[in-house]
């Protein structure tokens, strides 16, 4: 989120799509109710069912699973013809006026420009800025081709311009803001229609709805976007939410109170392991992985930090200039003395990364025999597929599968799964480990919510039985590793064997520990040149602006830096005073980076620094004090002064928000463009030849099959949780299971007239993948669709059961994983599979 | 063992006014609950159950998110689901909790013959005292809103109580307070009734609902739950809330007149014992030997 | 709290009403209440392990966390101080305490050997130690110091670790921490999916 759960009763108008927060964040939502109750808010739900979300909203629109792109772009393109943006606020804090290269061009036939049609994939660097200076009126301006280096320097690294060619009236053909609105004046009510299948009376409605918070050029009024993974799970997930943030920067509504792209994400820490690195990508704080390329540390922080790329009359903070000392300083954390700068602060004891490792590949090579061991804690893979009987069989040819649970799943039992009978058991030869964990309640910790409140929780209880607390286990295999390489020696040991351990009970270390290390602390007395404050060697780092790129600081993940001070937990801070009313609350738990709460809030005020609201102000420029201050951390340099014009994105290189993304940010284009799911009834109306998103691979094992409408399979299904379950974890809790004792399938009334199927009859739901077996769901809150004069239906299932849980193992479920339908392709950024409109067959069972 | 206690001002079964009647000054408690922000959830129906304790039922989907018909004895709060066609086409997902209205003028107080087994507290909480509850079942026939449920193994009437328990040390309900979108509020008469009215004047003033309304039916002397509804002429619309309910003539009928003759001269007592005698006798066979059954 | 849930005073009920059809008695008539059950229980803060808002939940356990008593839980309800939540909880956030005293709980360290049908208890020593072994033999298999350019990569390729999404930060972090010094790069979350 780039604000936060209850900044979102500061709002007047609220777009909640591809998420259903009514009922998967019902607590959350509530400060959607109270900007209806105390603002007159405005809310309006678009989704391919109507969900308990949109029985809240002023007005649902029915939507075809992923069509999304082409309703925001429909919305981006009324916004432009009826000039409802905020002028002052693209010119000054987006890149609408940066000139983009000769050469670009845009996907009227579905390609950008430097497509590979043998690798699938971009030449991107056409995809950039003109250097130059003011290219002002409307010829495009030759002068402006880029300088030659200077004599004798290396040749620069692909990269964008330090002075980008500008035109602050945006009226240059190749400025950004005149290239965005050529490629979405195809996005018009008639193409929307024709491609979501919204009619067009409806989706003006909606389009006029939204964009009204911007009539007649008022910038008070705020519109926030609320999305979550019926955004994520598309094989153009990313570009979807990168359409949301253009639409808001369009708007003027990042940064401000009641405005943002809000992420509302799906479990109590995913925003935590993504911070901390979770996923093979990236390093904790969203650092890049060294790849083999990278033959030093020089090279690699060459490559990962940006430099500064702007109009000459602004200024861009570039705050990733830093980098270095956040990397430098996360190796020190790992390796300690080891570390040292005559060895590039052990660099090379990471591991290098050149292609993708990410969750539908790790499955596929098991299923293709190289990944031999796996270790599972809290994370069941077999159920959460996607194509989960792909998943079973690879893990019938590992080795090794260790899962650290507190209930029985279908992963650790994935070896007796319906449908393996006694001889093929027999033949399995995986050997599995399972061990008890500890719950919620057993351990402290903290976790990261998706507003970035960091927050800790005390442990209540001790583990039942023979359970062990997770950090204990993964610490005791750990040191028993690292004890048979003291002892037999083995392949490149030095990560293992000087690997810190600064715990004081070694085999079981403390999260508090763990946390302080987290922070960061000072490895030699430091003194900041400008204050002349002193922090000793030993003590804790009171932010990462201490970090150093010399060895002298230690920090684990650079965003969390301020969380655990020399003032103590900061994490467990409770304080309830919110004096500005707009509910930041400075002072309960920690929110990163730097404590502050709206990301962007420069954002929330004009070029001069004067709050576009003065009914909602977080910050402002204060002249007397020649700083930032107000009710919220300024995310910002706090004594830049309006007048030097610095971008309020500091964390761009550009200093502004990007509505056109250059170069190598994204796979598949700088601009969003609609493409259909990898399975779809019907062709792309916008370019029936590429139809697809031209960069998304497909797996090639025997299990991984796709289907078109040819085969049969026309119906289109979407797949998500429902307000009483949790995930696959609450089917172990009674008290959730008679909330909703079975699995079903949503089906149109209409449909199931067409099928004979009667609410209640058990239905079988057949993809290219595999088969679901559960009972109908008739209902009116699916409704038949018309997508470019075809009639299609949608079916939806929910994903909670499986073959462990209390109704399973009583005999009363079907005993069947609904992610044995869905399929194995990604989206080419976020690399998250297409769980979201498939293909389907339907019949009665 | 606790001390708590509650008074009481009225009592079934029961001779003349309740001991002590107006002499005490209390307020009314009362539930709000605002169905234009009720999002089905089901939070509160799961507080309830674990507040209370009771035991998990067996449930069988049946087309719906609704996994019951209709509250148990042991299940005190549901949300009652209808995916509604609206006039104009489009289909609403109307979604209202279920519990015990705990009237003004309860009905089921009223039609009850057994002394003190239904009493309705000062604060306008109405309660059942299952250790004098003799299972007769006729506070169902006086309740218009099919709330009081039949305990079989324990041959008891149950309902909500209004988490009775809590009100009376100072904490609100357990449904009330785990209502995330706080579709659910809690609090005197006086503000709930100020509360509702203002939001139905919103909503027809801000979100084009004309029909909205408030829901405190007075032919049971108004509620200590009521609703807010986006069409207050259609209550029914809200799993069959009753559009207007009213105590059954029956029990009127023959409560009213045991009144009058009880307040008029002693013959209340012998009266009571005639109606028992004559009509409740053979069910205290079944009820009598329960005194501690009821568990909780 | 092993009676009757509310018992009437009878003394009082049972005076007032003999008076009381006479109008002369004042003292009002009383039911005695059930006990609040979380009047004298521990009450621990922590936060809800489900969604991404972070309720805050107060988990109640019996005792006083005295040296002689085993904490069990009893209630979890809202903590009414938390800013998002303010006390509120959905289903899931408000059957915590079923999750919590869940009778199907893991207890014990177990294996399922090569071939076999059925799950067999093991130390948790030896689990640890079969385990080390085969992490160890598994990376020293197929670790790789150079890819086929010649550059170092010093990866391990053929293990993964998967991690769920009640992982908190510093567990997180001790798994980046361990798993990346093994040089594993399959390390994936269910934040991915």
């Amino acid at each position: 989120m780039t604000n936060g759960w209850i900044d979102i009763k500061n709002t007047d108008m609220m777009l909640i799509m591809g998420g259903n927060p009514a009922e998967n964040h019902p607590c959350g939502f509530k400060w959607a109710m109270e900007a209806k109750r105390n603002r007159n808010a405005k809310l309006i739900v678009v989704d391919p069912r109507y969900t308990r979300t949109a029985s809240t909203s002023d007005l649902f629109l029915q939507i075809r699973a992923g069509s999304d792109i082409a309703f925001l772009g429909g919305v981006l393109h009324y916004a432009i013809e009826n000039n409802r943006v905020a002028k002052e606020y693209l010119a000054n804090y987006t890149n609408a006026a940066f000139v983009v290269k000769e050469g670009f061009k845009l996907p009227e036939d579905g390609l950008y420009s430097g497509f590979d049609a043998a690798s699938q994939t971009y030449d991107r660097s056409s995809w950039n800025y003109e250097e130059g200076n003011d290219a002002g009126g409307a010829a495009p301006s030759h002068a402006a081709t880029p300088a030659a280096a200077a004599p004798g320097a290396p040749p620069p690294l692909p990269g964008m311009p330090p002075k980008v060619a500008y035109d602050f009236t945006l009226q240059h053909p190749r400025c950004v803001f005149q290239l965005l609105k050529q490629q979405y004046s195809r996005y018009t009510p008639e193409m929307v229609e024709r491609i979501t299948g919204i009619p067009k009376d409806q989706f003006l409605k909606a389009a006029d709805l939204f964009t009204s918070v911007r009539k007649d050029g008022d910038m008070k009024r705020v519109a926030t976007i609320i999305y979550a993974v019926g955004w994520t799970q598309h094989t153009f997930g990313t570009q979807i939410i990168r359409t949301a943030a253009m639409l808001q920067l369009l708007l003027g509504n990042i940064g401000r109170a009641g405005g943002g792209v809000n992420a509302l994400r799906g479990h109590s820490n995913i925003q935590g392991a993504t911070d901390m690195a979770g996923v093979f990508d990236s390093l904790p704080g969203y650092l890049k992985v060294p790849a083999p390329t990278d033959v030093d540390l020089a090279t690699w922080l060459k490559r990962i930090t940006p430099t500064a790329s702007k109009p000459a009359p602004w200024d861009s903070f570039n705050y990733y200039s830093n980098t270095p000392k956040f990397a430098v300083s996360y190796l020190k954390t790992f390796f300690g003395d080891a570390a040292k700068k005559e060895n590039d602060f052990a660099f090379h004891y990471m591991p290098k990364v050149d292609r993708n490792y990410s969750w539908t590949q790790l499955w596929d090579n098991m299923y293709r025999g190289s990944v031999k061991g796996m270790l599972a804690f809290g994370m069941n893979g077999v159920a959460i597929g996607p194509d989960s009987q792909k998943n079973i069989d690879a893990l019938k040819k590992a080795d090794f599968l260790v899962v650290g649970e507190i209930y029985p799943d279908e992963t650790s039992e994935f070896w007796k799964s319906p449908g393996i009978t006694p001889e093929e058991m027999k033949t399995i030869n995986t050997t599995v480990y399972r061990l008890p964990c500890a719950g919620f309640a057993e351990k402290d910790g903290s976790f990261t919510n998706s507003a970035r409140w960091l927050q800790w929780k005390n442990a209540a209880v001790p583990p039942p039985g023979d359970c062990r607390l997770d950090q204990d286990i993964v610490a005791q295999i750990f040191l028993k590793v690292r004890e048979l390489y003291q002892k037999e020696g083995g392949k490149f040991p030095d990560p293992i064997l000087n690997l810190t351990w600064p715990y004081v009970d070694a085999q079981h270390p403390a999260l508090a520990d763990l946390a302080k290390e987290v922070n960061g602390k000072a490895l030699a007395d430091l003194t900041d040149p400008k204050t002349q404050v002193t922090i000793k060697k030993g003590q804790q780092l009171p932010g990462f602006a201490w970090l150093k790129d010399d060895g002298t600081t230690s920090c684990g993940n650079w965003i969390y830096s301020g969380s655990w001070t020399e003032a103590g937990n900061l994490l467990a801070r409770r304080g309830t005073d919110d004096p500005s009313g707009l509910g930041i609350y400075q002072n309960w738990g920690w929110s990163w980076p730097a404590n502050r709460r709206v990301l962007y809030n420069r954002a929330s005020c004009d070029p001069s620094g004067k709050p576009w609201d003065a009914t909602r102000r977080q910050v402002w420029w204060n002249e007397d004090a020649q700083l930032w201050v107000g009710n919220d951390v300024p995310d910002f340099k706090p004594d830049s002064h309006p007048k030097d014009h610095m971008g309020p994105f500091i964390m761009t290189a550009e200093g502004v928000g990007r509505l056109f993304a250059p170069l190598g940010l994204f796979a598949d284009g700088p601009f969003p463009e609609h493409y259909e799911p990898i399975e779809s009834p019907v062709e792309n109306a916008l370019h029936p030849k590429q139809s697809n998103n031209p960069v998304v691979k497909k797996l090639k094992t025997a299990a991984d099959k796709y289907a078109t409408p040819g085969d049969g399979f026309n119906i289109i299904c979407t797949t998500y949780r429902l307000t009483e379950h949790y995930h696959y974890w609450t089917k172990n809790n009674q008290m959730n299971v008679q909330l909703i004792p079975e699995p079903f399938v949503e089906i149109p009334v209409e449909l199931a007239a067409e099928l004979g199927i009667k609410g209640n009859d058990k239905v079988k739901v057949t993809s290219a993948r595999s088969y679901y077996v559960a009972k109908a769901f008739v209902t009116k809150r699916i409704r038949p669709m018309t997508i470019d004069g075809k009639k299609v239906y949608q079916i939806g299932i929910p994903i909670h059961q499986g073959y462990r849980g209390i109704q399973e193992d009583e005999g009363k479920d079907a005993r069947t994983i609904l992610n044995r339908l869905t399929p194995t392709v990604i989206d080419p950024n976020a690399f998250t599979p297409e769980f979201k409109g498939f293909l389907v067959k339907l019949e009665k069972a | 063992m606790s001390q708590a206690t509650l008074a009481i001002k009225r009592i079934s079964g029961h001779a003349g006014p309740a001991p002590g009647e107006g002499v005490e000054r209390d307020y009314q408690v009362c539930k709000l609950v605002d169905t234009t922000t009720c999002i089905g959830c089901k939070a509160c129906e799961v507080a309830c159950l674990e507040w209370n304790g009771y035991e998990f039922t067996d449930t069988v989907f049946d087309n719906s998110y609704q996994t019951m018909p209709e509250t148990t004895w042991k299940y005190w709060n549901l949300i009652k689901f209808n995916e509604h066609e609206n006039s104009d086409g489009t289909i609403s997902l109307l979604m209202r909790k279920d519990q015990c209205m705990h009237c003004a003028d309860p009905g089921c107080l009223a039609a009850c013959p057994a002394d003190g087994a239904i009493v309705q507290y000062t604060n306008g909480i109405v309660d059942f005292q299952q250790q004098n509850c003799i299972g007769c079942g006729y506070c169902v026939s006086g309740c218009p809103f099919d709330i009081p449920k039949f305990n079989p193994a324990t041959k008891k009437m149950f309902k909500c109580t209004l988490c009775v328990d809590r009100v009376s040390e100072g904490l609100e309900p357990a449904c009330i307070k785990s209502c995330p979108t706080g579709c659910l509020h809690f609090g005197t008469k006086e503000d709930m009734t100020d509360l509702a009215e203002k939001r139905a004047t919103q909503l027809r003033e801000n979100f084009g609902f004309e029909k909205a309304g408030v829901y405190d039916p007075a032919g049971v002397g108004g509620t200590g739950v009521i609703y807010v509804l986006h069409d207050a002429t259609n209550p029914e619309a809200y799993g069959g809330l009753p559009k207007d309910p009213h105590i059954p003539w029956v029990v009127k009928f023959w409560k009213g007149p045991a009144k009058w003759i009880g307040n008029l001269a002693m013959l209340g007592g012998i009266l009571r014992v005639t109606v028992h005698y004559l009509r409740f006798g053979p069910k205290i066979v079944d009820g009598s030997k329960h005194e501690n059954g009821g568990q909780p | 709290m092993e009676l009757s849930r509310r018992t009437f005073l009878k003394s009082a009920l049972v005076g007032g009403a003999g008076i009381s059809l006479l109008g002369f008695d004042l003292t009002p008539a009383v039911a005695q209440l059930k006990e609040l059950k979380i009047a004298r229980a521990t009450e621990t803060r922590s936060t809800c392990p489900y969604c991404s808002v972070s309720c805050g939940v107060l988990i109640y356990t019996i005792g006083d966390k005295a040296k002689n008593v085993t904490p069990q839980v009893i209630h979890v309800e809202g903590d009414p101080d938390h800013p998002i939540n303010r006390g509120t909880l959905c289903p899931k956030g408000a059957s915590l305490e079923q999750d919590i005293l869940n009778p199907r709980r893991l207890l014990k360290p177990q294996v399922r050997r090569p071939g076999s049908d059925h799950w067999e208890d093991i130390a948790w020593a030896q689990a640890i130690d079969e385990i080390a072994h085969r992490v160890k033999k598994t990376r020293d298999d197929t670790f790789i110091e150079k890819d086929p350019l010649g550059r170092t990569v010093n990866r391990c390729e053929s293990m993964a670790w998967i991690g769920g999404c009640t992982d908190t930060n510093e567990f997180n972090y001790l798994v980046v921490k361990t798993m990346r010094s093994l040089g594993l790069t399959y390390i994936e979350n269910q934040a991915r999916v």
